[in-house]
């Protein structure tokens, strides 16, 4: 009788004693995962001046002031670059969480600009895995400098300038991101006969993120100068190098750089680049954006 | 004579094993916390949270993915999963304790309880005796707790610019439905 209490014992220890390990391990086995999104693969929705995949949150809207000194090398009367400055003032707003659209002021050429952004694919792991993020631009140009005697414009259609723009990033972990975007260029007029009308350019962007809320961005524009034994791009105009450092701080992101473009917009970055870093004509700059947000619902309360 | 003790103890077995099968799951759980300040108001809500609870054994278990956690307002839960919770490094936080009332689960009714465990959040384990009150129901357990969590008992850091922007300690709300686990 002894035995028998005895193994009855044993048999009933040993299955309670499993259920209490198992609870969590249970849950862990069984919960069904989630959909990951990647977020802020950029801090921002410039990577330095040419954009990142990143849209705008919809009912969220991004003042961007972006500012470009003077060159480094124009000397301590300059105060080396710092006397001359160009500025865009720009308003970008989220229509969907797809679809951003957003319109900006260069005083560099009082040139206007105006796009549209549209999210394709968005990169998740977890329930559902897209590697890559990518992004559809397309933007327009309008220079409304007067027309002068050097620099004629002989109507309104000669002072467009459009761009197409294929976006791919992929974040890497938590440091990491990489983008790569082809572009097409096509301006209605060009500055020399040496220059093509439409210009192929290949941007290569990064982010590597230093501490939660800083990073180190790099942005480099590839343009073949011709192709087939055709002039593109006049040999003054040179591929965009720019290498910038972010920091954000709740909801502003600021944005510091060097770079060898003065213009801010891709017209500028691919094809009228006329600075060489070998030369030191690097301009300082800096973009700030602030994010508005006016979703009544993100006032709303889950008590 | 060994022979005699096969039948019953493969009889034991079965009704042991009849016992540790008395598991109650939802993979449906609502969590929300809130934060209050003069300046903003944070809050976030999570509908997809997995909780079981062994009713042989008074065990409870949450699990909670950190991604899962919406923000009516998009740049909070962008810096929610990037700043403060860290979500790659930290994706889920969980609870694991055992309810210290006895409960008939038979009875039905509302009965006061306290849960004694572990909650885990942003890698860090802290003791927690968490009340609640659990509803007994036919087929169905419902589960509500509501606790303070002090963001630094987890090692969360608010920076020192928004430190008037969030409360160093945040409300949680449960409200679990559970049904037996099939």
């Amino acid at each position: 009788m002894k035995k028998y209490l005895f193994l009855l014992l044993i048999s009933f220890t040993s299955t309670v004693s499993q259920a209490q390990d198992d609870l969590l391990d249970e849950l862990n086995k069984i919960q069904k995962p989630v959909i990951s999104y990647a977020s802020a693969t950029f801090k921002s929705s410039r990577i330095v001046s040419g954009h990142s995949i990143e849209t705008v949150a919809p009912k969220h809207l991004d003042f961007r002031i972006s500012h470009r000194f003077g060159a480094l090398n124009s000397g301590y009367q300059e105060l080396f670059g710092l006397d001359q400055s160009q500025i865009r003032l720009g308003f970008e707003f989220g229509l969907t969480n797809r679809l951003t659209v957003g319109v900006g002021r260069n005083s560099y050429q009082k040139t206007y600009d105006y796009y549209a952004k549209y999210k394709l694919l968005q990169q998740s792991s977890g329930a559902k895995v897209m590697p890559i993020t990518v992004a559809l631009l397309a933007a327009a140009y309008t220079n409304t400098l007067p027309s002068q005697a050097n620099a004629r414009f002989f109507n309104n259609l000669e002072r467009q300038t459009y761009c197409g723009q294929v976006l791919i990033a992929r974040k890497f972990g938590e440091r990491v991101s990489l983008q790569l975007t082809p572009s097409i260029l096509h301006r209605n007029k060009v500055e020399t006969e040496n220059d093509a009308n439409t210009l192929y350019s290949l941007g290569m962007g990064g982010r590597f993120k230093l501490t939660r809320r800083t990073s180190f961005n790099v942005e480099y524009y590839y343009t073949p100068t011709s192709a087939g034994g055709v002039s593109l791009r006049d040999p003054q105009f040179k591929n965009a190098l720019s290498i910038g450092f972010d920091i954000e701080t709740g909801g502003h992101v600021f944005q510091l750089h060097f770079t060898n473009s003065k213009g801010m917009t891709e017209k500028y970055l691919i094809g009228q680049t006329e600075g060489l870093w070998q030369n030191g004509d690097i301009f300082y700059g800096f973009n700030i954006s602030r994010v508005f947000s006016f979703d009544k619902s993100a006032k709303k309360i889950h008590k | 004579m060994k022979f005699r003790f096969v039948i019953p103890l493969i009889t034991i077995q079965f009704v042991a094993f009849q016992a540790k099968s008395q598991l109650f799951i939802t993979q449906l759980g609502e969590t929300s916390f809130f934060s209050e300040t003069p300046l903003e108001n944070i809050s976030a809500l999570n509908k997809q949270v997995a909780a079981i609870i062994n009713t042989s054994t008074s065990e409870v278990a949450v699990r909670i993915q950190n991604v899962a956690f919406h923000f009516p307002n998009k740049l909070m839960e962008e810096h929610f999963n990037e700043n403060y919770m860290e979500t790659e490094k930290f994706p889920n936080s969980t609870f694991k304790g055992k309810i210290q009332e006895v409960i008939d689960y038979q009875k039905e009714g509302t009965y006061d309880i306290t849960a004694k465990g572990i909650l885990e959040m942003h890698g860090i384990k802290q003791e927690r005796t968490l009340k609640g009150k659990l509803t007994v129901a036919p087929n169905q357990l419902t589960l509500v707790c509501n606790f303070d969590v002090k963001l630094a008992d987890h090692k969360i850091d608010i920076p020192t610019l928004v430190i008037a922007k969030i409360a160093e300690s945040l409300t949680v709300k449960n409200r679990f439905a559970l049904t037996p686990k099939k």
